[in-house]
């Protein structure tokens, strides 16, 4: 007759036997990695003009308004950057409060309350650049979470799942756009999902509506009647720092080799 | 004699054995590896559809002109019929029951994010016509002379 | 405000999201967890090499290795946004990030250095709660610590020794073991650095062995520090009882032992410290020579602004003055005591100069941020990554050790392995 004592071990000992494969096996079951290999029809991509930004910051402004991020707060899911080029060789680059209210001043922005004010005769070139997240191909921002808060949606688009984030703060350190930052209020990892509540309802994300000039629009690079996708497959388009081999997805028209 | 060295091993699997457990009851039943595999698809899966859920608060102008024909209309004869009509009067939301009105962006500062002029030569800026903000009527917002609708120098009031 | 904003001035052309996120408290963190590591190899030396003039230090070494170890979690709970959420890291790892290692490798290593505690001290274990068992009546404070030594037992009475000749063997096999897993627990704090492709001054597969090479440093001074420290007290008691209870060491014997164990202790920092500056150094002439594009804003930090303090206070006064210090011959307590806190400073600016210092410039390479540690605490945000949240993380394994050599006895043990 076995002992109450030996019987709980035994039964103790089997049960912790068995528990960690069965986890196992349910964190990564290979049928499930199987099953989920789904193929999207929609991979969203962005174009941005940079001849026809006019640096009137109205995409920042919605922005903020449509993504309940806090007026105030210095901290912006896309901004507008100013690059002026002046014939001694300087360059002079500005964003102030991300180009929320537009650039109304010759004034550069220095920081640290100085400013530079240029001439128009001294300019050997100026423009503004839209910027916002790229949803990467390659997104270091995702393989840097450790506990699986941002991820890559099938459609390409790179989401923050607020009630998981912990807010170490690693996937903005990761990101080489420096598109991230903690929302005020959430205290969560934020940035730029593309309206992903406008565009999985066929509108358009709320710079590319807010934007009078054209110089920003979204678009599904897999359809080939789409214009966005005929501009990126037959004209000529950059991206921002593709060093870093994260494959972006925000294509640039005229972009400068002084862009950072 | 029993082997006492492996005693502390049995206490760390218990511990292993507790923390599977826990773990059972509070990671949600969808988070697991999705489309994208281990590296880029490890999430919540629900949490797409939270992220559809998010209000609308900018229409667009087409919302607009159900009830403002005669605005659109008269804006689209000028070269402001580029500007969505929430660029100044804010996201419309659910209105006219909620919010019952737009309060209008009338500063000074509104009109100059485009038309202060800045000469910068291959950008669409300088094709804008614009003023010098510190010379021109410094102190008085625009529309105390101009009209937004009407933006063309002879429809100056 | 946007966290980071309140201590994070910008100059020029810096993009709007950017801010110095990562503060003093991961500065603490990566130093906190180098003790650990490096008290812990101290500690492995005399088990697994046998060096036996370490014994002494070495039972000092791995408790307060296993104070250390509870503090370093604290500047991360200190530092995330949502620190109830930390359990995440543990519940669903996502392996693809050098944090998530956190959760297994911090287990892990607590687990083996709790396991080589419980054999160390089994014996003591057995001897304290045996008698309590014994005794009919128990005060509440004695009940307490029965409770609290019957546990520990894990209910293991044998102390026959055979059974302690087994517990030796296991000590030897968890040192061993120990070894690559606290090299592990350093080196994935500095991939968490080095695997940073976008921070210029991070980016370099140099990092981890950096940081592996500059804990075992700190863990070795540290524990040389807190080694002299104690052994002057219990000099001190020697002095004042000598007359009256002669159990004791006297005050010579404390003497002559305590500086044979520095010296040969302080061989081994100078042995570490100097595979630590070789590899900065390699690092710094790599990137001067190749001149990559983050070249000119990084010599810009390193040479300019941040040379105050990666020159004068890391190098100078961290590495070459201790270096001077532990080689001129004739080495003295007190030359050993400056030379160990030096040396900890030193350990502290390297992690201050690698997160803040990459910090201090732009993604754009053509700005700066300039960090403000916040002293006076305006609010819960400034306390926990400010001066006085950092100086509390500093104090916990002191306090910590308190109580626990209470458990752990670390001095007056004649029997010990």
């Amino acid at each position: 007759m076995i002992s109450r004592r030996d019987f709980l071990k035994n039964t103790a000992k089997a049960v912790a036997g068995i528990s960690i494969p069965v986890a196992a096996l349910e964190i990564l079951s290979p049928a499930r990695v199987q099953a989920i290999k789904a193929d999207s029809s929609v991979r969203w991509a962005f174009l941005v003009d940079t001849y026809k930004c006019v640096g009137c910051g109205f995409c920042v402004k919605a922005c903020k308004l449509e993504n309940e991020i806090p007026y105030d707060a210095n901290a912006t899911r896309t901004w507008v950057e100013r690059y002026v080029l002046t014939k001694d060789g300087k360059l002079y680059a500005d964003t102030p409060k991300g180009a929320r209210d537009g650039f109304i001043s010759t004034k550069v922005d220095l920081g640290m309350g100085n400013f530079q004010d240029i001439k128009k005769e001294d300019i050997k070139k100026a423009f503004f650049v839209p910027k916002l997240c790229n949803q990467c191909d390659n997104p270091p921002c995702v393989q840097v979470c450790p506990v699986g808060a941002t991820y890559q949606a099938p459609d390409g688009v790179v989401l923050v799942d607020r009630t998981w984030c912990i807010g170490c703060g690693y996937c903005i350190m990761a990101c080489p756009y420096g598109v991230r930052f903690f929302h005020p209020k959430y205290h969560t990892a934020e940035k730029c999902n593309f309206c992903y509540h406008r565009i999985s309802k066929g509108l358009k994300t709320a710079c590319v509506q807010a934007c009078p000039f054209g110089a920003r629009q979204i678009g599904n690079i897999k359809d080939p009647n789409d214009p966005v996708a005929k501009t990126i497959t037959t004209e000529r388009v950059g991206i921002l720092k593709s060093e870093y081999g994260t494959k972006p997805q925000v294509f640039y028209i005229g972009l400068d080799e002084e862009v950072r | 004699m029993k082997n006492h060295v492996f005693r502390p091993l049995w206490a760390v699997i218990g511990l292993i054995v507790l923390v599977l457990l826990i773990r059972f009851f509070y990671v949600p039943k969808d988070f697991g590896v999705h489309e994208r595999g281990y590296m880029y698809g490890w999430y919540r899966k629900s949490n797409i559809e939270d992220w559809t859920k998010v209000t609308v608060k900018y229409q667009g102008k087409e919302y607009c002109t159900a009830c403002h024909p005669d605005k659109i209309e008269s804006i689209d004869r000028t070269p402001h019929a580029i500007i969505q009509c929430e660029n100044c009067h804010g996201p419309a939301l659910e209105h006219p029951s909620e919010p019952p009105k737009l309060a209008i962006d009338r500063s000074r500062d509104q009109c100059l994010r485009c038309h202060a002029k800045l000469a910068y030569p291959s950008s669409g800026r300088a094709q804008i016509r614009g003023i010098d903000p510190d010379k021109h009527n410094p102190d008085v917002e625009c529309v105390m002379c101009h009209n937004p609708h009407k933006p063309s120098l002879e429809g100056m009031k | 405000m946007v966290h980071g904003e309140i201590w994070t001035v910008k100059e020029l052309f810096v993009t709007p999201n950017e801010y110095i996120y990562w503060s003093v408290q991961i500065v603490m963190y990566p130093f906190m967890t180098g003790l650990v590591a490096g008290a812990f190899v101290l500690s492995s030396l005399y088990h697994v090499f046998g060096i036996k003039e370490l014994k002494d230090i070495a039972r000092f070494a791995l408790v307060f290795s296993f104070a250390l170890l509870f503090v370093a979690p604290v500047p991360i709970v200190l530092h995330l946004q949502h620190p109830l959420r930390g359990i995440n890291v543990i519940m669903t790892s996502h392996f693809t990030s050098a944090i998530a290692a956190f959760g297994i490798v911090f287990s892990g290593y607590g687990a083996i250095v709790a396991s080589e505690l419980w054999f160390l001290y089994r014996k003591h274990f057995v001897d304290v709660a045996l008698p309590l068992k014994e005794k009919k009546d128990k005060t509440l404070g004695e009940w307490f610590t029965f409770l609290v030594f019957c546990t520990l037992t894990l209910g293991v009475y044998d102390v026959s020794e055979e059974s302690l000749h087994r517990d030796e063997k296991a000590i030897k096999v968890l040192a061993g073991i120990g070894i690559p897993v606290a090299c592990f627990l350093h080196g994935y704090a500095g991939f968490i650095f080095g695997s940073v492709k976008a921070n210029a001054l991070w980016m370099t597969p140099l990092m981890p062995v950096i940081f592996i090479m500059s804990a075992i440093v700190s863990g070795i001074a540290l524990c040389m520090l807190t080694y002299i420290v104690t052994m002057e007290i219990r000099k001190l008691m020697a002095k004042r009882k000598s007359a009256a209870a002669p159990r004791h060491e006297t005050h010579e014997e404390l003497q002559s032992a305590e500086i044979n164990v520095i010296k040969m202790t302080a061989k081994y920092l100078l042995f570490f410290l100097v595979f630590a500056i070789s590899l900065e150094l390699l690092d710094l002439i790599f990137r001067g020579y190749t001149a990559t594009k983050s070249w000119d804003v990084l010599r810009s930090v390193i040479y300019g602004k941040d040379f105050t303090s990666i020159f004068i206070l890391q190098y100078g006064i961290g590495n070459l003055i201790p270096l001077i210090l532990f080689l001129t011959p004739g080495l003295t307590i007190r030359r050993a005591v400056i030379g160990v806190m030096f040396v900890l400073f030193g350990v502290f600016m390297m992690r201050w100069n690698v997160v803040i210092g990459g910090q201090a410039f732009s993604l754009t390479f053509a700005g700066y941020m300039h960090y403000h540690l916040p002293v006076i605490p305006h609010n819960i945000e400034t306390l926990k990554e400010g001066l006085f949240g950092a100086l509390g993380v500093f104090i916990m394994p002191f306090v910590l050790f308190y109580f626990m050599v209470k458990i752990f006895p670390v001095f007056g043990v004649k029997e010990s392995h």
